[in-house]
Formats: C-alpha cells, structure tokens, sequence
C-alpha cells in the first residue's frame, strides 16, 4: 500500500459521536481503518494536582465532576480512603444508603450508554426512552441531595442527610423490568442492530487482561471478575455478576442490560437492609482540622466504567501530598489502537461506543 | 384537460376576454397554485416529521411557535435566511454554489410527472414513469459536486458513500418499476393509475399482485432518498452531516428543502403505482355525490389530488416510522444487500409479473 493512498481522518475532538471530546487520528484506506491513534487531554483539569492545593473537604465537592455520570462513585473512594485512614466504622444503614445511591448512579450511567450507543448506530428513539427513565433516578437524587448531578452527598463518616422516603425507588424498580423488555423489544431483536454489533470490536480475553480492562467490557470478554464480590461495603449481598462469553460489541450491549436488572437486585436488598437498620447512628469526621496520618492509601470500587480507585499519599499535613486516580475509560481508549484496526469507519463508531468511554474520566 | 379547459374558455367568453389570454393562464395558474401548494406540503412534511418523531420518542415535538408549532418551519426557514452563507476556504465555489440547486431544480421537475388529478398532469406523455425515475436519480449528481467541492474529507465520504448506494438501488427500482409496466401494459403515469380501477376497489390496486415489487420498491426508495435506515451519506454520528457538512445558511436550506420535495415526490411515485394515485379508496368520488352541477364536476379533480396528497402521506408516514426505530445499515452489508438480495428478487419478481399477466390473461391492463 503506498502511504499516500491513505486518507488522514481527524475524528474529534469536536465530532457528534466521540462523547465530549475524544479525537482519534485515523488512517482510512477507502473506509477500512489502516491505524488508530487515540489523542486524549482536551478535558484535562488537573484533578490530582489541584488535590494537592486543597483541603480534604474542599476537595470533596471535585471529585463528583472526574465522572460526571457516576459521580458518588468518586466521591464514595474520597470518603474511603479518609474513613480507612481515620479508621471509622460507618453503620448499617449509612451502608445500605450509599449501596443505594451507588447502585442507582450505575444504573443511571448504563441507561445513559444504552441511549448513546443506539444515537451512535444511528438509532433516534431509544436515547429517549432510556432518557426517560433515567430522569426518575435522577429526580430522586434531587430530592435527596438536592443536586441532579454531581451531588457531594457522601461525606467523611456517613451521607449529608438521611433518607426519609424510598417510595419513588420502589416505584422505579416496580418499571424497571417492563421497561427493560421495552428495550428489548425495540433493540435487541433489532436486525440491524444485531448486524451492526455481533462479531464487531472481539475483545479476546488475552488483549483485555494486557490492556488493563475492568468492568463490563472485561466481563462481557468471558472473565468473571467483578470488584462488589470482594467489596466490604457489599458484604452479605447476594448477586451473581454478568458474565458473557461472545467478547463482541453486542455482548458488551447485552451484559449492561442484564447489570441493570443486577443492580436493581442490589438495590432491593438494600431496602430490605434500611427497613431494618432504622438509626442513621453515624458520628461524621470533623472536616475542618481533618489532617491524615503520615502513610500511603488505597481504595478501589466496581464503578460503572469499569475499577476505579484513588490513591493518597499523606505526609501527616490537611492536604494530600499525591493523590491518584485510575478510572476504567483510560484504558479503554488506549485499546481503540487494537480494536480500530481494519475495522470499517462505521464499525468504528459501533465499536468505540460500545466501550462505553467518558472523557472526563480519561483526562481527569 | 379537456372538460376543464372549455369550462375556463367558456368563462372568459362569457367576459368579452381573447381566447389567447386564456390558453396561456390556463397553464400558469395551475402551476403557480401547485408551486405554492408544494411549498405548504414541504413546509408541512418538516413539522409532520418532527411532531412524529417527537410522538414516537414520548415527547412534545414544536409546539411554541404558532398553534401545535404549525410556524415551526417558517420560523427554521427564515432564521436559515438571516444565517451568514459560510463559505470556507479552498472550496470549488463555482461548484459549491452550484450543488444545492442541482438538487433542488430535478426534486421540482418531477413533480411536473405526477397525474395528481385526471386533469392535472403537466408533463404528460408516453415514458414519464421511466424520465421519472432517471430525474429522481439526479440530485445524487448534486451530492457528488457538493461533497467534492466542500474540501472536506466527511463530505466526501458522504458523497462516495451516495455514489455506490444509488447505483446499487438505482436498478431494483427500475426492475420493479418494469414489473408495474408489464401489469398495466403501459409506462405512462397517468394510464398506469387507470389502469389500477376496478371493481374490487383497493384491492385492485397494484399493491396487491406487485407486492414483492412494492417492497423493493419501497426500501430502494429509502435507499435513494437516504432516508433511515439507509441514511449512510448523511450518517450524523460518523460523519457529522456528510455532504453537506460545510453548507450553512440559504444553501443548506436549499439541500434540506430538495430532500423534502423528494420524499414528497417519491411517496407520490409509490402511491401513484402502487396504491392507485388519485382513485379514490371506496371505488366512486365523493365530490359529485355532495355537489350537484358544475361544481362538483370541477371537484372531483381537486379531490383526486386530495386522495392523493392523502396516500402520499401514508407512505411518508411509515418512512418516519421507519426512521424511529432502526439503526444506520452499516455500508457495506447495505451494497450487499442491494446485489445479492434486492436485485434478484426484483428480477424474479418481473418474471412472476410476466405469469401473473399471462394467467389472468390481461385483466391487469
């Protein structure tokens, strides 16, 4: 192939459908991909340097924004690796009402790519549908938290404020399925849906596992590992993890439906859990003076792109002296080199959405 | 245009006005009346299009601007006249200028083929259905020059992409089109529709015998049109807006208006072929039946017109169905598709016309 053949492709960073910002050098040959060059960074906030100026509780209200669709995820690893470092037991119930919140933030975040993924196939209707019930999770974080997004509801040693009425997650799981099997029927019997994504994007296990990917996109590669089985938090819940075995664009599609049935389980329990537990019974962390003890600190989750995790360097100072995050997307962009190659141009768009990749979260 | 025409001659006759003057306005008026006519449909289509889609997908759809949006489109129409007409650098600008009236000026013209009354055809002669599907095909000549002259690589794509899907649907339809010919022993729009009445009403119409044509048909003209799911060239998540990603102002318009007036004008097509043009569903028109005399005589044509501007939007409907809820085709399953399925199965589909003819021996005709 004579290099001057190939057509250079700018995608992004300003295109429809790369989710924000994400721009990708590609070489095409006709509409076949030659390679793949992911270019990242135009969202960069300097997160983890700015912790480094911050106190702790000034800090807190930040991370909400490194994910912008899963943001008590990051606030949850914030408020972990303070209460590991002060040693605070949280209750019960402080336990069963961030199980909530988490497992509802995931479910939120997977309806959100349900919607995109199918507007990146071309399909109109299903980003509303999905829309659609996305509102009522996050109608209920207003009432709660007061915020629809980036909420700051998780604080050192407990939540901000208690949960009174569970009603309206009661009826959000009592839809759920029907509305599940709406999707189903609309999507996934799909001719050209199933065209477009079987035997698209194979992720084999090997190339994941090297790459670094977690969460969905591994499982959906046949690898059982899901952090909640290992999770304290999630001690003496009962779940199964999806687990698929296609590795395709589809399985990756079909193993996120199947955790929102999965985390609305979760959820339930959780319920059960605050039925039972009546008393908030949680005793916060000062904020103010709040100073951690010289040491190294980790804590990692099961968020919805896949692990997440913070680490914090402390030199016994109310500022942290390196913090770190690692976030699930980053490496998937990295594996669109891989997946990209000899891919057609449309294919690409199917499979770099079914990753399920969220810029804030790569640039941090 | 007999009946109505002495009818016209009559009237000036009556007012001491030159026979002259009437052949000449006889022509005029009707075409003023359609261009305006066309300009409502079109402006309509927009805001049916989108108070469908927003029914579809559980919303409102424009509902501010005048009553249920009904300005919706005026309002889009004129804000794109305000626009500034950006015109980048290092286009062809002859070229660039010239793209959004090629598809333009053929999407008009083939409206001229359309029989929407008895009476009404403008360009009425022997081979119109097969100059039809030649002058539909055309803009796609206007896709190509707006793409290469943009300078732009998505616009490009799109335009390629275009190219390959027209030649690969162009010839399903013309093979369906010959189904139809054979049926009515005719390629004239207008005796193709005659040809369509009979005593068994709606199911005489040519939906029925030609169904396997009727399909090809149909998704070959999605195909044409770019509509959903065939709307590679213009794919929004890959390629921005593909041909006409660097058209802005007037010129988009143009480019948005063309498409619009062709799938008015290809739902036309089909219902003329298909579902008996402008005969009316319950086998006798209703005009004469309500309005004695002269008047309802004049009637029936403005009523055949009516039956079908009415079977059009039927088609446009589910075209919009369609659009809510299928995905893009990827390319190259959608040539496949084309070669390997369409275009055998509307050969066949010729044959199975030819038997049909023989066994009923000409009672399609």
């Amino acid at each position: 192939m004579n290099e001057t053949n190939l057509l250079k492709l700018n995608l992004g960073p300003q295109h429809p459908s790369t989710h924000g910002v994400l721009r990708l050098i590609l070489e095409l040959d006709g509409e076949k991909i030659v390679s793949c060059k992911p270019d990242v960074g135009y969202l960069h906030r300097g997160m983890e340097k700015m912790a480094e100026k911050l106190r702790y509780v000034q800090y807190l209200p930040l991370v909400d924004r490194i994910d912008y669709l899963a943001g008590f995820f990051y606030s949850e690893l914030l408020c972990r690796n303070i209460e590991k470092a002060l040693e605070v037991e949280l209750s019960e119930r402080v336990k069963a009402i961030r199980i909530i919140m988490l497992e509802l933030n995931r479910i939120a975040s997977h309806l959100l790519w349900i919607g995109a993924f199918l507007m990146d196939l071309g399909a109109v209707s299903p980003f509303f549908y999905a829309f659609r019930e996305r509102e009522m999770i996050l109608k209920y974080f207003e009432k709660v938290t007061g915020q629809r997004m980036m909420n700051n509801y998780f604080v050192f040693g407990g939540v901000r404020r208690d949960i009174f009425d569970t009603s309206d997650i009661e009826e959000f799981l009592n839809i759920l399925p029907s509305k599940i099997k709406d999707y189903e029927r609309i999507i996934d019997r799909n001719p050209i849906f199933v065209q477009r994504t079987s035997e698209k994007g194979v992720l084999e296990p090997e190339t994941a596992l090297n790459g670094a990917i977690t969460g969905v996109n591994l499982r959906a590669s046949g690898i059982n590992y899901d952090l909640r089985t290992k999770d304290s938090l999630y001690k003496g819940y009962e779940f199964k993890p999806v687990v698929m075995n296609e590795k395709d664009a589809y399985a990756r599609y079909r193993a996120r439906v199947l955790e929102l049935t999965e985390s609305a389980e979760i959820i339930k329990q959780a319920l059960e859990q605050l039925k039972k537990y009546s008393d908030l019974n949680q005793t916060l962390i000062k904020p103010i003076g709040l100073i951690l003890p010289e040491g190294e600190y980790y804590s990692e989750i099961e968020a919805p792109r896949g692990l997440a995790s913070c680490y914090i360097k402390s030199k016994g100072e109310n500022k942290p002296y390196r913090l770190k995050w690692r976030t699930g997307s980053y490496y998937s962009v990295n594996l669109l080199r891989k997946l990209l190659k000899g891919a057609y141009l449309n294919d690409a768009i199917a499979i770099a959405g079914s990753l399920d990749i969220i810029l804030p979260e790569v640039d941090k | 245009m007999n009946y109505l025409y002495f009818l016209y001659i009559e009237f000036l006759a009556k007012h001491n006005i030159p026979q002259l003057f009437g052949d000449i306005t006889f022509y005029v008026i009707p075409i003023t009346i359609i261009f305006i006519a066309l300009l409502v449909v079109v402006l309509g289509l927009v805001l049916f299009e989108r108070k469908l889609l927003g029914w579809f997908t559980q919303r409102k759809g424009p509902n501010r601007v005048g009553l249920w949006g009904l300005f919706q489109t005026i309002a889009d129409a004129f804000k794109l006249l305000c626009k500034e007409n950006i015109t980048p650098n290092g286009v062809d600008k002859f070229l660039f200028n010239m793209a959004p009236l090629l598809m333009f000026t053929p999407a008009l013209v083939v409206l001229c083929l359309i029989p929407f009354s008895a009476e009404f055809t403008f360009a009425n002669f022997g081979t119109n259905s097969l100059i039809y599907v030649i002058l539909a095909g055309l803009p796609v000549l206007s896709i190509l020059i707006g793409g290469w002259a943009s300078n732009n690589k998505y616009s490009l794509m799109g335009a390629m992409r275009n190219i390959s899907q027209i030649l690969a649907y162009e010839l399903p339809i013309a093979f369906s089109l010959l189904g139809i010919v054979v049926l009515s022993s005719s390629m004239n729009l207008k005796e193709i529709t005659l040809a369509q009445s009979s005593q068994y009403g709606i199911f005489g119409w040519y939906w029925l015998p030609c169904f396997i044509g009727f399909i090809i048909m149909f998704v070959s003209i999605l195909a044409e049109l770019n509509r959903c799911p065939f709307d590679l060239p213009e794919a929004e998540s890959e390629l921005i807006c593909g041909y006409n990603t660097e058209y802005s102002g007037m010129r988009f318009a143009l480019f948005y208006f063309g498409e619009y007036t062709l799938l008015f004008a290809n739902a036309l097509f089909l219902s003329v072929l298909f579902f008996g043009g402008y005969l009316s569903p319950f086998g006798k028109y209703l005009s004469p039946i309500l309005f004695n005399g002269t008047l309802g005589n004049v009637l029936i044509y403005f009523e055949q017109a009516f039956w079908l501007v009415l079977k059009s939007f039927f088609v446009i409907f589910v075209i919009i169905w369609i659009r809510a809820v299928f995905p893009r085709m990827a390319a190259f399953d959608l040539l496949k598709f084309s070669w390997s399925i369409l275009l055998p199965l509307s050969i066949f589909n010729l044959f199975l016309m030819v038997i049909i003819k023989f066994l009923t021996g000409g009672a399609y005709a």
